[in-house]
């Protein structure tokens, strides 16, 4: 791994997708139209302050999922990534470069999200209001990590395809937004403590509840071990040789 | 003509198997052949023949490939050839969504080449006016010389070049194959595949290919002469017809006979 190859490949990344503002509205302007939505639907409950920061946790982690899987398809499908094989930069660059970009992004839509979210639908935390952008950001890293790691384990075009839903709705189901997890029969809750939308979700439901940084520091360190590890097993399955 | 310099690819008993699961194919089988350093070596043969394969196994992206292929003193893909060898596929291969001149600062900074680099690669492929024009905009041919002008970057000492003159007009492929001469002349070596026959007489040597295999090696004339015919074109077909009998012709006997 080198730096100059790490940064020339975010620097890159950044270039392709400041061309395309039809991604630049789906990374921003997305997840505050769902929000918006939300907080229309229920106007007048307390339903948003107690989910509102769960979406803001929810939605950037989909969408850099699939914003990240369909560049790095492309990468693919262009004959790039076989180029760049051939080059004597890094796999990890290659991931890593990626997740910079992306993380910038990621950093940017959270912000974004929660400004919207806490002043224009109202939205009222109980607990700190900067960890939640915090574990905003770190999930939305988490989407592109998982979507860098998902695509480098697939061996084919094809196989990244089937490999998107495969690992985003089992983490949705068991996340403990649609039923909380002590609810859970014990086989899925068992399922849910090794996916890591869980931990960004459980922080974020403590956060609800008014809770600081100190009572969620357990949970947002798990979530940075999932994007150190889906980080390293991106580079390490990425494979120069291709059949 | 031929200058005896060395050796830029050996490659002996090469098998190469394509596709994975149920769907894999042997592509390539038994291929042995020297590329020498310093010309410009065709690789002719009809569409599926393996050229494509032969060239993702020197440059060192083919997976499942088996026997032993030798690039520049090294193992094909080994690190150090990655400056040292510089590879078009037959796709452009380029950022459609970033202009020309992004494309190869990108790889530039990869390459460790410098701006001057990038002038000279733009230069090269005439393409300085559009420098700053976005690549998704470009023609077919604009973008194949994009595609080609990456792979100048590092000035490598190996060129593999998948049919880099398709879909170009006369003048421009006439000007393309002057660079690919020129750059010969300054010791690159070349490897460069075409199913336009003609092209075989800006070639110092030919390879020709069909079917997972080499049908023959040598230079023009030489492959003139051993086959008694006055062009390529009837040449590729004696040296078929050479294989196979035409009477009882069947496209898969070497499976299926013997
Ligand atoms: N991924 C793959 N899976 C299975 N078979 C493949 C795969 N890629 C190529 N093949 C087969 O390998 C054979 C050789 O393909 P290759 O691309 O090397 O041919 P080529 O000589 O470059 O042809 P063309 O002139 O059309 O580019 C073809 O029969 C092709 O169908
Ligand atoms: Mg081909």
């Amino acid at each position: 791994m080198n730096p100059t190859s790490t940064l020339a490949t975010a620097g890159r990344v950044l270039r392709q997708i400041r061309n395309d503002p039809r991604t630049i509205g789906i990374l921003i302007a997305l997840p505050c139209v769902l929000v918006g939505l939300v907080a229309w639907m229920f106007d007048g409950t307390p339903v948003l302050d107690q989910f509102g920061p769960l979406l803001v946790g929810l939605f950037p982690l989909i969408v850099m999922f699939l914003v990240t899987s369909v560049a790095t398809l492309r990468e693919r499908q262009s004959g790039t990534l076989e180029r760049l094989m051939t080059t004597p930069v890094g796999k990890a660059d290659v991931v890593v470069g990626y997740a910079l970009a992306f993380g910038a992004i990621a950093v940017l839509q959270a912000c974004v999200l929660a400004a919207f979210t806490v002043w224009v639908c109202g939205m009222d935390v109980a607990g700190e209001l900067w960890v939640v952008l915090l574990v905003a950001v770190l999930d939305a890293v988490l989407g592109t990590a998982l979507g860098l790691a998902a695509s480098a384990v697939a061996r084919t075009e094809f196989q990244a395809v089937q490999l998107m839903p495969v690992i985003i709705f089992p983490q949705l189901i068991t996340c403990g937004l649609l039923m909380p997890r002590d609810a859970m029969p014990a086989a899925l809750e068992a399922v849910s403590r090794v996916l890591p939308l869980t931990y960004g979700m459980e922080a974020l439901q403590d956060l609800a509840a008014g809770a600081g940084f100190a009572e969620v520091r357990g949970a947002i360190g798990v979530v940075v071990l999932f994007i150190v590890g889906a980080l390293v097993l991106g580079a390490t399955t990425l494979r120069r040789r291709t059949p | 003509m031929r200058k005896t310099s060395g050796t830029a690819v050996r490659i002996s008993g090469l098998g190469v198997v394509r596709g994975s699961g149920r769907r894999r194919v042997e592509v390539i089988r038994g291929l042995d052949v020297v590329v020498p350093s310093g010309e410009v070596v065709g690789l002719l043969g009809p569409s599926g023949s393996g050229k494509t394969t032969l060239m993702r196994a020197v440059v060192g992206v083919q997976d499942n490939v088996t026997g032993l292929v030798e690039v520049l003193g090294r193992p094909a893909g080994h690190p150090s050839l990655r400056r040292r060898v510089g590879y078009v596929t037959q796709a452009p291969s380029v950022y459609a969504d970033i202009s020309v001149v992004e494309n190869l600062r990108y790889f530039a900074r990869l390459l460790g080449a410098s701006e001057d680099d990038v002038v000279r690669s733009l230069a090269d492929v005439d393409l300085t006016p559009l420098a700053d024009r976005r690549v998704g905009v470009l023609s077919g041919g604009e973008r194949s010389r994009v595609s080609l002008a990456l792979a100048l970057l590092a000035s490598p000492e190996l060129l593999v070049l998948d049919e880099p003159t398709v879909g170009l007009d006369p003048v421009l492929r006439r000007d393309l194959w002057a660079l690919f001469r020129r750059l010969a002349d300054r010791g690159t070596s070349l490897l460069v595949s075409s199913h336009v026959m003609d092209e075989a007489l800006r070639c110092d040597r030919l390879l020709l290919m069909r079917d997972g295999h080499l049908l023959a090696d040598g230079t023009l004339a030489e492959l003139l002469a051993r086959t008694g015919t006055a062009d390529i074109e009837a040449a590729f077909l004696a040296l078929v017809e050479d294989e196979h009998p035409p009477v009882g012709d069947d496209p898969h006997d070497e499976e299926t006979g013997r």
